[in-house]
């Protein structure tokens, strides 16, 4: 095609009227979309007939709506884009529920498109008919109905643009199927309205000043960072590793957070909250000045709230205004985007010690005792010649990963923490893990949206044997698409966060918490077409988990551990950050107050 | 962890935070804006009842036909801490543009309209005439035997009309629920 042919063609695009389908991918192409995690079905059968004369977005066959979802998260979560899913109406919709809360709790961008019935047919209990937007309305960020072709285009980049501005979330767009073969004219980005209700106040000066002033008279300072780092982009990352520098403050983060700031610094205490470390939570409780950036009290981290650091000044750095002042009062509260913030309180830092250096012996005693906390080393864990713990393992899979380009993604229970405990990030966007719904199941349909975004990483699913059940079909999707992922297990037979649970509040009274009649994770890996491997001692794990990250296609990884490791340290029912248990304990030591409430 | 038999004083035993809602509850009037579309209303009454509120009373039409702005007037009940929250999260819902809570303005006018239907005879009839002049209530329809009454006015106003009526023959009421708006030449 001529020069002169492309530009009259670039002209005239606009003003071709086109059927509903292709303004929808028109509209994803344009936002940027290489990749659809989706499942077909008849109402979005236009939009996949679209897709089939589509060269430029990739589509990545799910095997049920949930695991969409989880790719779509699990993408954007590693590259910082928004993820897309595509799925029908009624039940497509409903599966999808799950992975819409998820990524609403854990603030990622996703963009759902739902097929609906044809218009005429809305509200007759037709076949395949619900009404999604009613059922997503608190599980979404915002969604849409889509009225009319006309209005298709202009709404998807609304639907962008709310699910990554401010803080993120998910975002449906129901689009009811004869809109999807309506004709209509293309609405470009630029000319798409967006909405003007998500705005950010500008920074207040005043708060910035009153929080650098008790930066530099704290004698027990502490930075609590969350996942609002990680949303904030790479540099907010950067920024807060220049900030913890500048001011030699020790670092925590949520298991949401983990990556923002090297494991690797000398700064780092570890995770906080339930699981966390001892240093971390004693530093959380005992400091006098905490600057939460990007985090939101949740009540994971905070342990009993009337106990939670009583000595300290509080200051709140979130771009959600609704979570200043939710679960903690804080005495700064400062709304903005974590990376701008930080950027702000670097720079008035710098200027303060252009007039007059800090001095660090202020924090000296305070430095003193978070290194007498960790001498405690409360991720120890009682090693084993002849089974496998869990720990161990984690820990061998992260010496024998260190170096390659990893992502990880976790399920939920035991294994998750352990994965959080004993494998370290250095970098931002390579651990992917259900924070804030608790989601089991996650981990490996995330791990297949983070294979799709970077194919040639090592992109491993730390699970446990009773999560990767509820996603296990989604191997399946795997070895179609050629995404290599890895699932690494850890099997000890049992739902083992539930069952430590009972252990501690039931008097060990292991109530359906064990799982008989597991399935052969290595036959039923080759059954998929992928590659099983299985290891029972710790002599042969190295070579195994070496096997496995030279095999190039999907590998189930049945790693049998020993059955009942408790995760440790822990923040018992009802105590505070002071309070950290170490040791087994059994029996009915809650009160049947607490049971209620666990 | 030591207690196996806590008192009834001591915290909970869960992680959840549990601690008891701080002060007491009081009304709320709020009044929000919202850009006119389908299903706004569900967005901001399910946010509220979600958390188990109910909802006093509600009003809601379009008011500003071409920003295509609607104002939903809520009047709650909770703790301080619990309205502010509420606050934040319907401002953050998309269609909301804004916030205002008018029961924390010292002096907001508060009015509602009520039409109330009063059947009886004689001096029954004649007493509810005679209190609707008081409460400066009209008449808008009337037979041998009733009365439609407008009467507008704060709710305590109308909660005080609809009483002295109930002895009279009162057999129905429908009420607008509470509108507000600020003094003064400020806006909201």
């Amino acid at each position: 095609m001529s020069s002169l042919a492309a530009t009259q063609k670039a002209k005239t695009v606009s003003a071709i009227s086109k059927p509903g389908a292709e303004l929808l991918l028109d509209a994803l192409e344009e936002q940027g979309v290489e990749v659809i995690f989706g499942y077909p079905g008849g109402a979005v059968l236009p939009i996949y007939d679209a897709l089939h004369a589509c060269d430029k977005i990739r589509h990545v066959l799910v095997r049920h709506e949930q695991g969409a979802l989880h790719a779509a998260e699990g993408y954007a979560r590693s590259t910082g884009k928004v993820g897309v899913a595509l799925v029908t109406s009624g039940p497509g919709a409903t599966n999808a529920v799950t992975g819409l809360a998820d990524a609403l709790l854990d603030s990622i961008p996703v963009v759902c498109i739902t097929g609906q019935v044809a218009r005429p047919l809305i509200g007759t209990d037709a076949f395949q008919e619900c009404d999604t937007i009613g059922i997503t309305r608190s599980c979404t960020k915002h969604n849409y109905l889509v009225q009319s072709a006309q209005t298709l285009s202009g709404v998807v980049h609304e639907a962008f643009h709310v699910a990554r501005r401010g803080r993120p979330g998910p975002v449906l767009i129901d689009i009811p199927k004869d809109i999807q073969f309506e004709k209509a004219l293309y609405t470009a980005k630029d000319a798409a309205q967006n909405r003007n209700c998500i705005v950010l106040p500008e920074l207040d000066r005043n708060k910035i000043d009153q929080t650098v002033d008790l930066m530099r008279h704290a004698r027990r300072p502490v930075f609590y960072t969350g996942g609002g780092i990680i949303n904030a982009g790479p540099e907010a990352s950067t920024t807060l590793r220049k900030l913890a520098a500048a001011t030699g403050f020790p670092v925590t983060s949520t298991l949401m957070g983990l990556g923002a700031f090297p494991a690797s610094n000398p700064q780092w205490l570890g995770m906080l909250g339930m699981h966390g470390s001892f240093e971390a939570n004693n530093a959380m409780h005992d400091c006098d000045l905490m600057i939460c950036i990007g985090a939101r009290f949740d009540d994971r981290v905070t342990g009993r709230l009337d106990a939670f650091s009583p000595t300290s000044r509080k200051v709140h750095i979130d771009i959600d205004p609704s979570s200043i002042n939710k679960n903690v009062h804080v005495d700064i509260g400062i709304v903005g985007d974590a990376g701008e913030v930080m950027e702000a309180l670097l720079d008035e830092w710098n200027a303060r010690e252009a007039q007059e250096k800090y001095d660090d012996k202020r924090t000296q005693s305070w430095r003193t005792q978070i290194d007498g906390w960790r001498a405690r080393k409360s991720f120890h864990y009682t090693p084993s010649k002849d089974a496998i713990k869990p720990q161990y393992a984690v820990e061998r899979l992260y010496a024998l990963t260190r170096g390659k380009d990893v992502y990880v993604t976790t399920e939920v229970g035991q294994h998750q923490m352990w994965a959080a405990q004993h494998f370290h990030f250095d970098k931002p966007n390579r651990w992917m893990t259900s924070g804030g719904l608790g989601t089991m199941g996650y981990g490996l349909p995330a791990a297949l949206g983070v294979q799709a975004a970077h194919p040639n990483a090592l992109v491993i699913d730390i699970a446990g044997d009773a999560s990767v059940q509820m996603t296990m079909q989604e191997m399946s999707a795997a070895v179609q698409h050629d995404l290599p992922i890895k699932i690494f297990i850890l099997n000890n037979a049992y739902l083992g966060m539930v069952r430590q649970w009972q252990e501690l509040l039931h008097g060990g009274r292991y109530s359906h918490s064990y799982s008989d009649s597991l399935p052969d994770f290595v036959k039923l890996a080759e059954a998929y077409g992928g590659h099983g491997i299985r290891a029972e001692t710790p002599d042969e794990l190295d070579d195994k988990i070496r096997e496995m990250i030279e095999t190039p296609k999907p590998v189930l990884f049945d790693c049998v551990v020993t059955q009942e490791e408790n995760v440790f340290p822990m923040i018992p029912s009802g105590a505070a950050h002071n309070e950290m248990l170490f040791g087994e304990v059994k029996g009915d030591e809650v009160s049947d107050a607490g049971k209620v409430l666990v | 962890m030591t207690s196996a038999n806590p008192t009834p004083q001591a915290p909970s035993q869960s992680v959840y935070p549990v601690t008891p809602e701080q002060g007491e509850a009081k009304e709320a009037v709020l009044a929000v804006i919202v850009d006119n579309e389908p299903g706004v209303l569900s967005r901001v009454v399910g946010l509220i009842s979600a958390r188990g509120y109910n909802i006093e009373s509600l009003t809601v039409a379009e008011t500003d036909v071409e920003k295509h702005t609607s104002r939903i007037t809520i009047v709650t009940q909770g703790t301080l801490a619990k309205i502010e929250q509420i606050k934040a999260q319907l401002g953050r819902l998309v269609p909301v543009r804004r916030v205002i809570d008018v029961s924390a303005e010292k002096d907001a006018l508060e009015r509602e309209l009520a039409l109330i239907k009063v059947v009886s005879i004689g001096e029954q009839r004649l007493e509810a005439m005679r209190v609707a002049d008081i409460f400066r209530a009209r008449a808008l329809d009337t037979t041998h035997t009733s009365f439609v009454f407008e009467v507008t006015g704060t709710r305590e106003k109308i909660n005080a009309f609809i009483d002295l009526m109930r002895p009279l023959g009162l057999s129905e009421v429908s009420r607008t629920g509470v509108l507000s708006i600020r003094r003064g030449v400020m806006g909201d």
